[in-house]
Formats: C-alpha cells, sequence, structure tokens
C-alpha cells in the first residue's frame, strides 16, 4: 500500500444528538414555524440531516416582538458586566461542545471536519470571549462616553461559515447591548439551531436571540420589518443591492459583508514554499466558498511558470473527500445550485481561451464534488477574472512591474481583501498602501482574528466586523438623536401591543 | 578515484552557481535563494502534523520507521561493551517479534567503528537490503572547532576502520561569518577522504547543527551549500545542542532536497537528528516527507531518523498493534 493513502480516519457522527425535526426559536422556546418546511442535506452525499421548519413575515414579526420586549424589559437595562457574563458563558459551552459544533458544521456544509474544527470553531468561541471582554467597556470603543445600543437587530448569514458568521453577527450585537433576529442560510440551519440550544444552556433572557430559519423570503420579511433597528447581512453584492434599496430611506441602520474577487499578489521575492501555501489557503481554503477568497493570483512574470508549476505540484497533494475525514483537505461543494454556477462559470473560463487545469482526485460519486481547478493565460477582460466564482477556482495572471501589479489588484468592483508576498518591507507596505482593499494580509492570506476589523469597498460592501470597530455598528453615541422614524416605530410597535392584547 | 570524484563535484558546483565556489560567488547564490517565511514554515509544518494515521498506515509506519533508524550512542563513557549491546539490539530490535525490520544502521564514535563491524558479523551491509550500516560521527564531532588537517585525519581513520558513513559537522563559526567558500572546501575535503582504499566512498551526511544557525533562512542557505559541496545527506543536529531536529526545520531541508531533484534529477537524503522520542513524533516526520519530497524518500539511502529513545517507543507501539495492549518499558531492551 501506499502510506500517503492513509486509512480512513472519519469523526464519529455520534457525538450529535440530532432531532429529526427543528422549529424556530423564538423568545426563548421552539415554536412551529408556518411556512413550508424543508430538508437540510449533507452536501457530501446529498442524505438528508433534519427537517427545519420556515419562517414567514407572521414568524418573523414574532421573533421581532419578542426581541423588542427582551431588548426594552431586561438586556438594555442589563449591566455590561452582567451581559459579558452571559457571553463569557456562551463562549465556555461553544468551547465544551466544540466536537459537537464541528461535526454538525461538517456535515451541513461540506467543509473538511480539519477546517471546522480547527479553524471555524475556535473562532467562533473566540469571538464570544473577546466581545465578552467588551460588554462592559462599551465607554472605551470610541464612541465616547455611554454609547447606546440600536435596539433589535436582523441578522443574514450566508452558507459558507454558518457558525463562524453568526458569531461575527451575534457577539457583538449583544455585547453592545442589542437583541437579535439571525435568519441562518436555508442550506446550512444546522449549527445555527445547536446554537439556539446553547442560548437555552446559557440561560439568556428569553428573547435575547432568535433564530429563524426560512430561504429568501424569510430574510425580506426580516428586511422589511419596520420595528428592526439594524440590519446586518453577509452573502452576494446581489442581495445586498436588494437589501440596500429596501432599508434606504428608513430610520435602519445597515451593514453589508458582500462578495470579493481578492487579489493574492507574488512578488520574485517571495518566500516561494510559503506563497505557494498561501496561494493554496487563499484560494483552496473551505472549497473557495470564502468571500475574501485570493481568486486572482497576480504573479511577477520572472516567476510565473515556476509559481504555477510548484503550485501543480502541491494541489496534486490535495485529498479531496468525506468531509468528516480527518484527513480531507477538500471538501464538498456546498449545494448543487452552487456546483453549477462554478461549473458554468469554468467552461467560460474555458470558451474565453484560458487553459484549464484540475487537481487529479477522484470524485464521489453522490454529493456535489469540484476538482481544485487552475487557470492560466487568463487575461482582466476575462469573466473568471472579474465575476466572483466562489469556488475552488483560481485565475492566474502575470504582471511585471509593482505598478502594474497594483492597476490590476484594484481592476475589480469588488474591494474586501488582498494578499502581497515579498521579502521586503517597504514594498508590502507601499503596495498595501495602494490597494483599495479593506484587508491586505502580507506573507499569509485568509487570516481572522477577532481584534481585527474586517470589512470592504465598493461591491464588497460596507461597515467592519471584528474588533472596536465591529461593536460601532452595534452602537450609537450617546445623546445621538434616534431620528423619526424611530419614535414613530415606537409609537406603531407600542400600538401593536395593544391590539394583541385586545 | 578520489580526484575525479572531487572533481565532478566541482564541476556541478560550477555549472550551478556559474562560478567557482568561493565566498563571494556562494553568497550571492545562497542569497538570492528565495527566503523563508518563518511564520507560513512553522503552519505548515504544524498542519502537517494534525493528519490522522490509522491502523493499517501506523502498522506501516512503524516497521518504516525501524527500519530507518540510526541507532546511536555518542557519549564519552561509551565502551565497546555498550557498542555491542547496541549492536545486537539494531540486528534484533525486538527479540519477541522476529519479523521486526531491523535499523538502518549504527552510529558511533570513529575510535568503536571496528567494534562495530565485528559485533555486527555477517548483519553488516546495505540497509537497503535489510542489513545494518556503520555510520561513525567525524571531524571533530561535536563542535567541529579543530583544523582541517585534524578533521580529514579523523574521517580518515574512522573510513579506514570501516565506517560506511561518515557523519561530519560544518563550521558553524566560518557559515556564520559568512566564509562559505572555507564551509564548501572543508566539505569538499571530508567528501574526498571519505575514499576507500579499493575506490569507494563512504556515504556523507552533512550535520548543520540547525540550533545554532538561528533562522530558517540560514538553515537553507546551509542546506544548499552542503549539497553544493558533496554531501550525501544532510542532517540537522548532533543531538548535543538543543534545539535539535524539529519539524519546521526539517520540513525546511526537505524542500531543498526536492529543489535539488528538481534541478538536477539528483536526490540527495535528509536526516533529522535528536529530540524525535515517540512515534507519533516520528510519524509526522514520514508525513512531512512524503507530502514535501516524496514517498519514494523513504527508504534508508534517502531519509533517517537520528534517535535513540525513539526505538524503544516504536518497538512498544508494535507489540501493542500485534497483542492489543500495551505493555511496559521492561518489554523492550536498553540499549
Amino acid at each position: 500500500m501506499s502510506f500517503l493513502d492513509y486509512a480512513p480516519a472519519p469523526e464519529s457522527r455520534s457525538v450529535l444528538a440530532l432531532r429529526e425535526e427543528y422549529g424556530l426559536f423564538i423568545d426563548g422556546a421552539w415554536v412551529p414555524g408556518r411556512g413550508e418546511p424543508f430538508q437540510t442535506i449533507s452536501p457530501a452525499d446529498e442524505s438528508v440531516i433534519a427537517r427545519v421548519a420556515s419562517g414567514n413575515e407572521a414568524d418573523v414579526a414574532d421573533a421581532v416582538a419578542a426581541a423588542r420586549r427582551a431588548y426594552e424589559r431586561v438586556w438594555s437595562k442589563m449591566s455590561g458586566r452582567d451581559r459579558g457574563k452571559y457571553l463569557f458563558r456562551i463562549a465556555r459551552l461553544i468551547q465544551e461542545r466544540s466536537r459537537e459544533l464541528a461535526v454538525a458544521e461538517s456535515l451541513d456544509n461540506g467543509k473538511p471536519i480539519k477546517e471546522s474544527r480547527d479553524v471555524d470553531v475556535p473562532l467562533v468561541a473566540s469571538w464570544f470571549f473577546s466581545y465578552a471582554g467588551w460588554a462592559d467597556k462599551l465607554d472605551y470603543a470610541g464612541l465616547g462616553a455611554s454609547p447606546k445600543a440600536l435596539g433589535v437587530a436582523g441578522q443574514i448569514i450566508p452558507w459558507n461559515f454558518p457558525l463562524l458568521m453568526l458569531a461575527w453577527k451575534i457577539a457583538p450585537a449583544l455585547a453592545a447591548g442589542n437583541t437579535v433576529v439571525l435568519k441562518p442560510a436555508e442550506t446550512t440551519p444546522l449549527t445555527a439551531l445547536l446554537f439556539a440550544d446553547i442560548v437555552r444552556q446559557a440561560e439568556l433572557p428569553p428573547g435575547v436571540v432568535n433564530i429563524v430559519t426560512g430561504a429568501g423570503e424569510t430574510g425580506a420579511a426580516l428586511v422589511e420589518h419596520p420595528d428592526v433597528d439594524k440590519i446586518a447581512f453577509t452573502g452576494s453584492t446581489e442581495v445586498g443591492r436588494r437589501i440596500a434599496r429596501t432599508v434606504a430611506g428608513t430610520h435602519k441602520r445597515l451593514t453589508l459583508e458582500l462578495g470579493g474577487k481578492a487579489a493574492n499578489i507574488v512578488f520574485d521575492d517571495a518566500p516561494i514554499d510559503q506563497a505557494v501555501e498561501g496561494i493554496v489557503n487563499g484560494i483552496f481554503f473551505n472549497q473557495g466558498h470564502v468571500c475574501c477568497a485570493g481568486s486572482r493570483l497576480l504573479v511577477q512574470e520572472s516567476i510565473h511558470d515556476e509559481v504555477v508549476e510548484r503550485l501543480k505540484a502541491r494541489l496534486a497533494t490535495l485529498r479531496l473527500g468525506d468531509p468528516l475525514d480527518k484527513n480531507t483537505d477538500i471538501g464538498a461543494i456546498n449545494s448543487r445550485e452552487q456546483l453549477e454556477r462554478i461549473r458554468e462559470l469554468s467552461d467560460v473560463g474555458v470558451a474565453e481561451g484560458a487553459e484549464r487545469w484540475s487537481a487529479p482526485c477522484e470524485l464521489p460519486e453522490a454529493g456535489f464534488w469540484f476538482a481544485p481547478t487552475v487557470f492560466t493565460g487568463v487575461e482582466t477582460s476575462h469573466r473568471i477574472a472579474r465575476e466572483e466564482v466562489f469556488g475552488p477556482v483560481l485565475s492566474v495572471m502575470s504582471f511585471r512591474t509593482s505598478k502594474e501589479a497594483v492597476a490590476k489588484a484594484n481592476n475589480t468592483p469588488y474591494g474586501l481583501s488582498a494578499g502581497i508576498w515579498s521579502e521586503k518591507g517597504s514594498r508590502i507596505l507601499a503596495v498595501a498602501d495602494a490597494l483599495r482593499a479593506g484587508v491586505v494580509w502580507a506573507n499569509t492570506f485568509n487570516r481572522f482574528d477577532p481584534t481585527s476589523p474586517f470589512g470592504g469597498y465598493r461591491e464588497s460592501g460596507f461597515g467592519r466586523e471584528g474588533g472596536r470597530h465591529g461593536l460601532a455598528a452595534y452602537l450609537t453615541p450617546a445623546g445621538a438623536s434616534t431620528g423619526r422614524a424611530a419614535s414613530a416605530r415606537r409609537t406603531a410597535s407600542t400600538s401593536r401591543r395593544k391590539g394583541s392584547a385586545k | 578515484m578520489a580526484a575525479a570524484d572531487l572533481a565532478e563535484v566541482r564541476a556541478r558546483a560550477l555549472a550551478v552557481l556559474g562560478g567557482e565556489p568561493d565566498d563571494a560567488t556562494l553568497r550571492r547564490y545562497l542569497h538570492g535563494i528565495p527566503g523563508v517565511d518563518a511564520v507560513g514554515l512553522e503552519q505548515r509544518a504544524a498542519s502537517l502534523a494534525t493528519r490522522s494515521i490509522k491502523t493499517s498506515s501506523k502498522a506501516w509506519a512503524l516497521d518504516r520507521i525501524v527500519s530507518l533508524i540510526d541507532l546511536t550512542t555518542l557519549e564519552g563513557a561509551d565502551t565497546p561493551g555498550k557498542v555491542r549491546s547496541l549492536v545486537a539490539k539494531a540486528v534484533s530490535p525486538d527479540p519477541s517479534d522476529p519479523s521486526t525490520p531491523r535499523v538502518a544502521a549504527v552510529c558511533v564514535y570513529g575510535d568503536l567503528v571496528g567494534v562495530a563491524r565485528d559485533a555486527l558479523g555477517a548483519a553488516h551491509g546495505d540497509p537497503d537490503d535489510g542489513l545494518v550500516a556503520v555510520a561513525a560521527v567525524a571531524t571533530a564531532f561535536p563542535s567541529g572547532r579543530a583544523s582541517l588537517a585534524v578533521k580529514l585525519a579523523d574521517t580518515a581513520d574512522a573510513v579506514a576502520a570501516g565506517a560506511d558513513e561518515i557523519d561530519m559537522v560544518i563550521d558553524r563559526g566560518a557559515f556564520l561569518a559568512g566564509r562559505y567558500g572555507e564551509v564548501f572546501e572543508q566539505i569538499a575535503a571530508v567528501r574526498a577522504a571519505c575514499e576507500r582504499a579499493d575506490g569507494t566512498r563512504a556515504s556523507l551526511k552533512v550535520i548543520l547543527e540547525t540550533g545554532e544557525l538561528h533562522s530558517y533562512d540560514n538553515v537553507r542557505r546551509a542546506s544548499w551549500l552542503a549539497i553544493l559541496a558533496g554531501g550525501d545527506f544532510i542532517k540537522t543536529s548532533t543531538g548535543k545542542v538543543s534545539p535539535a531536529a524539529t519539524l519546521p526545520v526539517t520540513l525546511s531541508m526537505l524542500e531543498v532536497v526536492r529543489d535539488w531533484h528538481r534541478l538536477t534529477g539528483q536526490r540527495i537524503g535528509v536526516k533529522p537528528a535528536g529530540g524525535i522520542r515517540t512515534s507519533k513524533d516520528a510519524i509526522r516526520y514520514l508525513v512531512t516527507v512524503a507530502e514535501t519530497a516524496g514517498e519514494e524518500w523513504l527508504t534508508p539511502h534517502l531519509f533517517r531518523f537520528g534517535a535513540s529513545s525513539l526505538a524503544n517507543d516504536v518497538l512498544l507501539q508494535r507489540q501493542k498493534l500485534r497483542t492489543g495492549h500495551y505493555s511496559g518499558a521492561d518489554y523492550v531492551t536498553i540499549d
């Protein structure tokens, strides 16, 4: 046998006590949804994991009402110190249940267990720990003394990092004193539902966190609801535009984390082996389902061929397969729909004249799979160099001077992230300065930290998550006017409550 | 023969360097090699260390580890008796299980080579054929602080006594001072001293003592230098300096031999030495070798473990796989 075949090392699913059916988590209790329930499946083999409720407009209204009550009666009155205690408790519970959460995430999303176990879940815990520490220190968030919470936050998260995006949304919102209604993506609701259990275990006051599962209409109902003070959305630019249109002219605050088409720039003096690792991590991490993925590789012409050759050799060692196997590097594509889109754009790449190379891996028969793919000979006008593929597809281009590299890197409607590989510190600083991207990594890629702000320019959205900046997105300076719309909304919600009492 | 061999090494270096192997040419070349990003290297090593190895792969790995070990005793207090005991263990690592492979070599000080050869008897030979080789440390091991004449005499003595492999140390002082030409010439001279009377040559392992080189860039440069000067193996450490072998250091050396193979088609061996004590640790090295240089490197003429306490842990693990339960330290032999 070949040593490199290793033996299968699947993580056990027995740590996961799944129910067959999940309802909505509103006001601290499970309630049935009034929409048509749907199934969540494992993208690795298309098997059904559980039946999940779908929230309609009335369910969303219940959730928002519960969040409003919890905000006004409990959460906004509680001291920051006490809020911090709850958040610390949640963080510890996440650590205690990390194995279960990692298995659930890999099962539902298709990402390799080594990523959910070693990256996602530890980051989720650290996000809660980090913001737990902020809860009693809001005076130091940069908004003056005693900043105020916004109220009820409606949060919509994507399917690529289901639990991590939940943490990015919920942790700062709660630390700042807001209550939340969160809608997870319809293909990956599982870990949010497990998180609802953690919320109960932490004995958080009912209504502080509400989870409403469902598809696009559920999200739209949340965005349109008049009693929501803040919308935080992570997802596609297309949906982000719709949300921005809906929210425009209302009192609602909005932050958007949208798509990206990041440039990963490799200069000829780069630490080459680590750069190759960084390219792999930049685009093949999480099957390329990363909004800040380094999907455009810009290599200095003098080392272009060498880098491509080394990259292909490295990609040939990647293991694709069962996401629950601890030795798997590349898991499944999250959904059939996404797989179709990746296939379509790859075909476009070939039609446009780029040269396609795919890693020689055997694809499982069931489930949604796409081999890591590299396009060389890509021109800046090609669609694969401009559109977000959101899959394991890398477009390689070359450049001669750093001026050209910057021009090519910035030539995109997006501006979320970028990477620079060079041994020369002055060059890194100069190029980073010239790049229009929210995050610029130097000699690394796809690294996240709860203390570091993350967010984009232009079509990649606005607002920042993480760090002090992420807190500011859920706060308003003391004495700031809440606006006419807000007072109108208060009246509306009061009359609604009276109405329901009749 | 010796002269021809040396001329060949020099010609190859000349072709790769584009000039004579003097300080200036070597500096230009070694400093022109892409650098190593320490954070990235360590992250890659850490991720390789998370590979999960289950039963069937583990059984294969444990046997392979035994066959890659240089069973070593390098104490001032070594006696002929101790060496004979070491040899007995090398030939039959686990007396309770005759299927246990032999180790690759025994590694001793030069003055004990004769004792080791005699003790090995018919078991002496090429580790690729399942026999046990004799390796000797030479060149004023472990400090390397002696004149070239002394180092060469030390080497010639060990070769004359019958050593199959010579583990030499580089002059770290000269290397750190940037006198690359001097280090090159010393390695080349020691290689020449490895020639035997019959025209064959003992294999040369060049110890970089990475714990004294302080940066991965230096490790990479020293690795290139040792290969350019004709080393058959590059070895991390003497075992006398801490830190000895680490996974990131070994990874960076494996990247060098992989690149040298891409450049010249020639395969150079790697030997991490010192500090590898458990099977789990050793398996991580096997994974790193297989995923960096390739599985073909996992043979005694391309990869070795310099370790003395590792063997016993591997034997205990083998017994566990065979019997289903752990025994204790008394179920394997001390050296």
